[in-house]
């Protein structure tokens, strides 16, 4: 079992190699470059700046150079905030995105597990039907529009949270994390409660289970201590990707809410052609991606004796 | 073993899980107010729009910059309360020039300190503009100190020597300037950022003079000599800045503080300033407009603001190189539609390329909407009834508004002209390059001035500039521009620019559409905000009345 983890600990480091290089080059050939503006400065200005910047040197150059850089964990600085590297650029907005995407976590799993196993307990029931509905409608409701509404709902018309900001209100109960963390939660719970169903459907049907009812285990019994766990095997397989992507953070959440996290840094990179920050949010990304992939794959090891070989 | 392994990851994950859930749920300490609070402490809350990229006002090149900048950092004269025109005295009490100003005096005042306690020396900005000045350093707005005697050489390196550039301390309090012509603007032009000045120690602590992106902005490093001063700096979130007790009218200013948000989305400005979280956004989402128009016109601000839509022509490209063509498209557009059904926020159709508002400079009035001489003019260019005339392609960067208005104008453009236009939308930066490349038959822009004199409108205009971006040049605009820069006397001045603003609509490399206004929401509780076409508030005749006083 270590053998396996640290074997795929090391598989991060061509993985990384292949991420950067390719965003490398994709990053460089769009069009544009970080300093255009709508009121050009110079061509000598602009020249200038890109010489300050090493962005004038041969592509293969900047390449060697970076990489020897990101050895030393050195991701250069950002050109959209000047004066700070990206270093520090992911170390104050992820933090923040972290905070959210763990809460949009437990939110997700507290609600969408016990629906979804409420759903498959009571097949063809309203009580399937209701849970199922809502989680059809979750799935349909972008963050987008899910956002406004909870903003709308709970900041202006409660009043209870805040509509706008991180550093939040002193005068709202809520503090600011909760209302996209709510967002985003209920987005996932929704798919967690129909992978839920479909898993426990799955296992309901299977002869053990027949087996324990034949001898007249109680329901509940049987739900809790034999299906649950081969139940929620397609959970375990949907939380690595699901954790990573809550903790990078989504841009139009943190538009919506005005969170200062690592998904709009993400993005705006792209936007503003601001090459370090574009590669360093990438690699970030990508190391989280790969972890929590081999976190869900080992989780699914302890729910699944077959999966350990 | 493997259990063990299992577990250990586990109890990690769930760990971390913990420690991000009861963060995500502890109580933030609160940089946000409530209206109530604020107005009682007198503090400011205002959102700029986007994250400023730096606050270094030698780098910075945006109005949301300058927007933060002006209420730290103060230049040799600063914007009165009311009149954009006019100036109140900044780090200079008074000054003279000679009769056709292009020699300039400024005397900076006893009392001018920066934050940290130096004293405002003239030196300090000797140093300021030598640091603009300075090639290696980069920065974009350093062609606005080419008016400057000798500026242009030093910083194209044909003269090494500083003292040979029109700036000079003659003693620690005195300042001169220079110019290469006369400057009778210079007032205007000294509030914009790149002609602020900035505290060489301050600078120098974290680099040479030319070093870019240095630690000196941070809260903690920051030196200013204006009303307030850094207090801490959360990238899109909020900047707060405090009182400066140093800043030499520290007595006549009202605010305690400011809290400037970047609160991009536009939506969520308006939910802010709903919940009491803002005391002005940045702008109002259109659709909102007739709400607040109906609603709470209290609140609702429509400003006249120095900027101008306009679409770029490729003259180098058939059959737009016939101006004919050119004047046909313009005659075609019904303005006055696009205004009131599609931008919906008292926006004013351009008859001419510099808005309104430029003091003594009258607005000319030469683009109407005509569409019968449209078709009549397209007729004498040879496409009488729009017959063979070629396709071609409004470009615009990605953006709803962009959208509609090109699809408006796509469709006047048929059924005045029978003219068929297809439209293309590009990413920001993609977009950019394809306008500075050339690369298109029609291209959406937009242009804000920085100062005001028309010349801020008209001097992109110029053959080459690397504004222009449109293939159009004409010696005559060139000498006339050229000539407005050696005329000393204002009314003449004027006169000439006029002459060149009507020659270029003559030649009409452009379509115009709409001249801008400044559309936003602003609490009752603010006062002294008055509409100034720039933008460019004073903050610290700014001042917040308690409910109390508003019930009286």
């Amino acid at each position: 079992m270590i053998k396996i983890v640290a074997g795929r600990l090391l598989q991060l480091i061509p993985v990384l190699w292949i991420i950067l290089t390719l965003t490398f080059f994709m990053s460089k050939s769009v069009p544009g470059g970080p300093f255009s503006a709508e009121r050009q400065a110079t061509p000598e200005t602009i020249a200038r700046l890109n010489a300050y910047y090493g962005l004038d040197k041969p592509l293969w150059e900047q390449y060697v150079n970076y990489l020897a850089n990101v050895v030393r964990f050195d991701f250069g600085p950002s050109y959209t905030y000047q004066g700070e590297s990206v270093n520090e650029v992911i170390g104050r907005s992820f933090p923040i995105s972290f905070e959210i995407g763990t809460l949009a976590f437990v939110i997700s799993l507290v609600l969408g597990i016990p629906a979804g196993v409420i759903a498959a307990a009571n097949r063809n029931k309203l009580l399937d039907y209701l849970p199922m509905s809502l989680s059809m409608l979750g799935i349909c409701l972008p963050t987008f529009v899910l956002g406004p509404i909870l903003a709308l709902v709970f900041g202006l018309i409660f009043k209870i949270a805040p509509v706008s900001g991180w550093y939040g209100l002193n005068y709202v109960p809520l503090p600011p994390a909760v209302m996209p963390a709510l967002t985003l939660g209920l987005f996932y719970a929704a798919y967690i409660a129909r992978l839920a169903r479909g898993g426990m459907l799955d296992i309901l049907n299977q002869d053990f289970i027949r087996t324990a009812r034949a001898k007249g285990v109680p329901e509940h019994e049987i739900i809790v201590k034999h299906a649950l766990r081969g139940g929620l095997l397609p959970i375990a397989a949907f939380l690595g990707p699901a954790f990573a992507g809550l903790l990078t953070g989504s841009f139009v959440l943190e538009k919506v809410f005005n969170i200062p996290g690592i998904g709009q840094e993400f993005i705006k990179s792209v936007f503003n052609r601001d090459y370090p920050l574009i590669m360093g949010t990438v690699a970030f990304f990508g190391v989280l991606i790969v972890v929590f992939n081999l976190l869900s794959d080992v989780l699914q090891a302890w729910m699944d004796p077959k999966s350990r070989t | 073993m493997k259990k063990l392994v299992i577990v250990a990851l586990l109890a990690v994950f769930g760990a971390v899980t913990w420690f991000g859930v009861r963060h995500a749920t502890a109580t933030k300490v609160g940089y946000s107010l409530n209206l109530l609070e604020a107005n009682k402490n007198k503090i400011l809350l205002i959102t700029v729009g986007t994250e400023p990229r730096t606050l270094d006002p030698q780098e910075a090149q945006g109005v949301t910059e300058q927007h933060i900048i002006m209420a730290m950092i103060e230049g040799l004269v600063a914007p009165s309360m009311d009149d954009q025109s006019k100036v109140a005295p900044g780090m200079a009490d008074r000054w003279d020039h000679n009769d056709d100003a292009s020699i300039w005096t400024f005397h900076i005042g006893d009392d001018r300190k920066w934050s940290n306690g130096d004293p405002v020396k003239a030196q300090d900005f000797v140093f300021s503009y030598k640091r603009m000045l300075t090639a290696s350093f980069g920065a974009e707005y350093s062609e606005n100190l080419f008016i400057l005697k000798g500026a242009e050489d030093y910083y194209n390196g044909k003269i090494t020597d500083f003292d040979q550039v029109g700036v000079t301390a003659v003693d620690d309090r005195t300042l001169r300037l220079e110019f290469v012509g006369p400057t009778p603007y210079l007032l205007s032009l000294l509030q914009h950022q790149a002609w602020v000045p900035v505290c060489p120690r301050a600078i120098l602590k974290f680099g040479s003079i030319d070093t870019r992106d240095t630690k000196w902005t941070r809260p903690e490093n920051y030196v200013g000599n204006g009303p307030f001063k850094m207090k801490s700096w959360h990238p899109n979130d909020v900047i707060e800045v405090v009182r400066n007790p140093l800043y030499w009218d520290a007595a006549n200013v009202k605010l305690n503080g400011i809290n400037f948000y970047s609160i991009e989305n536009i939506d969520t400005q308006e939910r802010a300033f709903q919940a009491g979280q803002l005391h002005k956004t940045d702008q109002v989402p259109p659709d909102k407009m007739p709400y607040y128009r109906r609603e709470h016109p209290e609140v609702l601000r429509i400003d006249p603001y120095e900027g101008v839509y306009f679409y770029r022509v490729n003259v180098a490209r058939k059959p737009l190189d016939n101006p004919k063509v050119r004047l046909a498209l313009n005659l075609a557009i019904d303005r006055e539609a696009i205004v009131k059904n599609i931008m919906r926020q008292g926006q004013k159709p351009a008859t001419g390329f510099t808005p309104p508002g430029m003091g003594d400079y009258q607005p000319l009035n030469k683009i109407g909407y005509d569409p019968a001489r449209a078709r009549q003019i397209l007729a004498e260019a040879g496409y009488p009834d729009g017959k063979g005339f070629p396709p071609f392609t409004i470009h615009f960067n990605t953006m709803e508004a962009h959208r509609t208005i090109a699809e408006a104008i796509q469709q006047m453009w048929k059924e005045e002209l029978n003219i068929n236009v297809t439209l293309e939308n590009q990413e920001w930066k993609v977009y950019l390059d394809t306008q500075n490349h050339k690369n298109y038959d029609i291209s959406r822009s937009g242009w804000i001035g920085d100062y005001m004199d028309p010349i801020t409108f008209l001097s992109i205009w110029t053959t080459g500039n690397g504004n222009n971006n449109t293939n159009w040049g004409n010696p005559k605009y060139d000498a006339l521009i050229e000539q407005a820069a050696r005329t000393g006397d204002p009314v003449k001045r004027l006169k000439i620019l006029h002459d060149a603003e009507d020659l270029f609509l003559t030649d009409l490399p452009v379509i115009l559409v709409y001249w801008y206004t400044d559309p936003y929401l602003l609490q009752r509780s603010v006062e002294n905000w008055y509409p100034l076409a720039l933008g460019n508030h004073n903050y610290k005749f700014i001042d917040l009345k308690s409910d109390s006083e508003l019930a009286k």
